[in-house]
């Protein structure tokens, strides 16, 4: 029985190829719709993790001032190099500590200029930042110490002075500091955020101190905790550490921060989910839609072949079998609209990923959920066309015109 | 003649039946209390005007309508306490429809459209095939077997409709007007088709009808005005 209301189905379908075939647009772009929207949003939450695992993991990062809302601080005292140094020391479970602070300044060479963020900090920042180089060397000992005019560039910066130039040895001018390329960083490309990671200079902590900044100030602490360790402690006994050494008395809050990156990679993530359930939801209404588009095309089949259901009744057939001929007829429509809304969505998730530079990921798991949500909407939107067709009083059927 | 074989069972037995549509001031009463005794073998032709309650007669013997009171007993059973499939069966197993309008799905062969009620019976696809193409050839159309309706001409169509009617060997021939739509000669051709299939296979067979020249073929005549049956005649008793 159900082979041969199958049969039907294909047969009435290829009767009306061009109604069919608009009438399962719908159900299409729905599917499409749905699919390609929870792929694009698996390709940022895998950029989003991908990114912040880049940066370090287990990393906190402590700042001078408390966050008050959004990114407002209030006014603290910077750290200075001492701070960052008690960490490292009393801290357990530290793998790393690098103090640093930057400043937007302006890099110039030759008739290139370039406005960047400039940060003074130590070889430490590469450790604790997964940075790696990938051309000269790191800051020398000697160079930390005496604050020595030498710098390491970010792949961003390097490009826009020095295009195709090796720029290892040359002199750039940091504002009155002119100091020498010792180093190209990695290029780790955009932030979650969309900011340009390899848009730095780094120079040592204490040249920066000394020659751009004019002062001890640390702005800026990382400190990654060992593999395996609870950052929670971690992050505590930082507090704790912080507390004591600003001298901050019990009932004063925290002038400063502590923030983990893992509670960033949870924020992030969950945003980005939030994001990918409600384009999920806005696409699944236009399925509905699609729905809604199936249900009015087999009304108006029903209507169109009264006198075909009530031949068929009066032959014998039962209310049953023409429910079953019809709702099939719906399914085997709206699992089409599947079938090509599935295909569509992989065309789509993969020139959508491209133009949004997310990782192209496809998700077997959602497409089969969309193509079976498509089977749904069929039974749903079916039922009701094919229920009015399985009630037709036979007599009447059969005089109508 | 079968019809006089009054030792016979059956078939067919209507008491007092009546069919009311609608309600109160508006009410129709389309029978009202037929008594009407059809036996196996039987070729029976039910006249009347338009309104006279024939065609609904037919419905109600075809299991596709019910009376409103009365009792309608087809083998013994009361059609009237059946449900809508319990009927719906009935009809599938028993009863072939052959109606005015020829009614074959349209955009469908000639051979498809004599397989649906096989369909229905379960019988599978080769048997079926086989069945459509013997009933077609019965009424004269394997020639026709990939013609859809639109391509056939209305006596072709009503033989089409014949084939479908047929091909399950019912027990009951139900024809309402068949040569209705068709002029003589189609008329006659369909008429010679009924009555050999009630001759050679022995099926019963109800045809309402308006016309006299087609009533002729028939065993016995019911005539019906107003909702009752006026006077049955027989035509061997005649002649």
């Amino acid at each position: 029985m159900l082979y041969n209301a199958f049969r039907l189905a294909l047969h009435e379908i290829r009767r009306n190829v061009m109604r069919s075939s608009l009438t399962i647009l719908g159900v299409v772009i729905g599917v499409a719709a749905v699919i390609t929207m929870v792929n694009i949003g698996s390709g940022a939450t895998v950029q989003v993790t991908e990114q912040i695992a880049s940066l370090g993991t287990n990393l906190l990062i402590v700042t001078p001032g408390q966050r008050m809302g959004m990114g407002q601080r209030a006014p603290a005292p910077a750290f200075d190099v001492d701070d960052a140094e008690a960490i490292a020391r009393e801290v357990s479970s530290v793998a790393g500590v690098a103090p640093s602070s930057s400043r937007l300044v302006t890099a110039v060479f030759g008739n290139e200029n370039w406005s960047t963020s400039v940060v003074g900090t130590d070889n430490r920042f590469l450790e604790v930042g997964n940075w790696s180089l990938e051309a000269g060397r790191e800051f020398t000992e000697s160079e930390r110490r005496a604050g020595s005019a030498v710098c390491i560039l970010g792949a961003t910066v390097r490009r826009e002075l020095f295009g195709n130039q090796d720029p290892l040895g040359s002199k750039i001018r940091l504002e009155k500091l002119a100091c020498q390329v010792i180093g190209i960083l990695q290029s780790k490309g955009q932030s979650t955020m969309g900011t340009d990671r390899d848009d730095l200079v780094l120079v040592p902590l204490r040249t920066f101190q000394r020659r751009l900044a004019g002062n001890q100030d640390v702005r800026l602490i990382q400190v990654s905790i060992d593999k395996g360790s609870s950052t929670e402690v971690a992050e505590e006994e930082i507090k704790r550490l912080m507390r004591k050494r600003r001298h901050i008395s019990p009932a004063e809050d925290d002038d400063f921060s502590v923030m983990d990156l893992k509670e960033i990679t949870r924020m992030l993530t969950g945003t980005t989910q939030v994001l990918t359930a409600l384009l999920g939801a806005v696409a699944a209404v236009s399925l509905l839609v699609g729905g809604i588009g199936i249900m009015n095309i087999m009304l108006v089949s029903v209507t169109e072949r009264t006198r075909e259901i009530g031949t068929r009744l009066a032959i014998g057939a039962l209310e049953r079998e023409v429910l079953t001929q019809f709702l099939v007829e719906a399914v085997v429509l709206s699992s089409f609209g599947g079938v090509f809304g599935v295909l569509l969505a992989l065309i789509a998730s993969v020139v959508a990923s491209k133009a949004l530079r997310v990782p192209f990921v496809f998700n077997p798991g959602i497409a089969i959920v969309g193509f079976l949500f498509s089977v749904g909407v069929g039974v749903v939107f079916g039922y009701f066309p094919a229920r009015k067709a399985a009630r037709m009083d036979p007599i009447e059927a059969l005089r109508h015109e | 003649m079968r019809g006089d074989q009054h030792t016979k069972p059956a078939l067919v037995e209507l008491a007092g039946v009546t069919k009311v549509y609608g309600t109160g001031g508006a009410a129709t009463h389309a029978l009202r209390g037929i008594d009407l005794r059809i036996e196996e073998g039987d070729f029976v032709a039910v006249m009347g005007a338009s309104g006279s309650g024939k065609s609904t007669c037919l419905n109600i013997l075809g299991c596709l309508d019910t009376p409103t009171s009365g009792s309608y007993l087809f083998r013994g059973v009361e059609v009237g306490r059946l449900t809508r499939n319990q009927r719906a069966l009935l009809r599938r197993h028993y009863f072939g429809f052959v109606f005015q309008g020829y009614n074959l799905l349209s955009r469908t062969s000639a051979l498809e459209n004599v397989e649906l009620p096989l369909v229905y019976r379960g019988i599978p696809a080769m048997e079926r095939r086989r069945l459509a193409r013997r009933a077609l050839a019965a009424v004269g159309l394997e020639q026709h077997e990939k013609h859809s309706p639109a391509e056939l001409s209305g006596g072709e169509q009503q033989r089409v409709a014949i084939a479908r009617a047929l091909v399950t060997e019912p027990q009951v021939l139900l024809a309402d007007e068949p040569t209705g739509n068709l002029d003589t000669a189609r008329s006659v051709e369909i008429m010679e088709l009924i009555t050999s299939f009630n001759r050679d296979r022995g099926i019963t067979v109800v045809m309402v009808t308006h016309e006299t020249e087609m009533a002729a073929y028939a065993d016995w005549v019911a005539s019906f005005v107003d909702g009752r049956v006026e006077s049955i005649a027989r035509h061997d008793e005649v002649a």
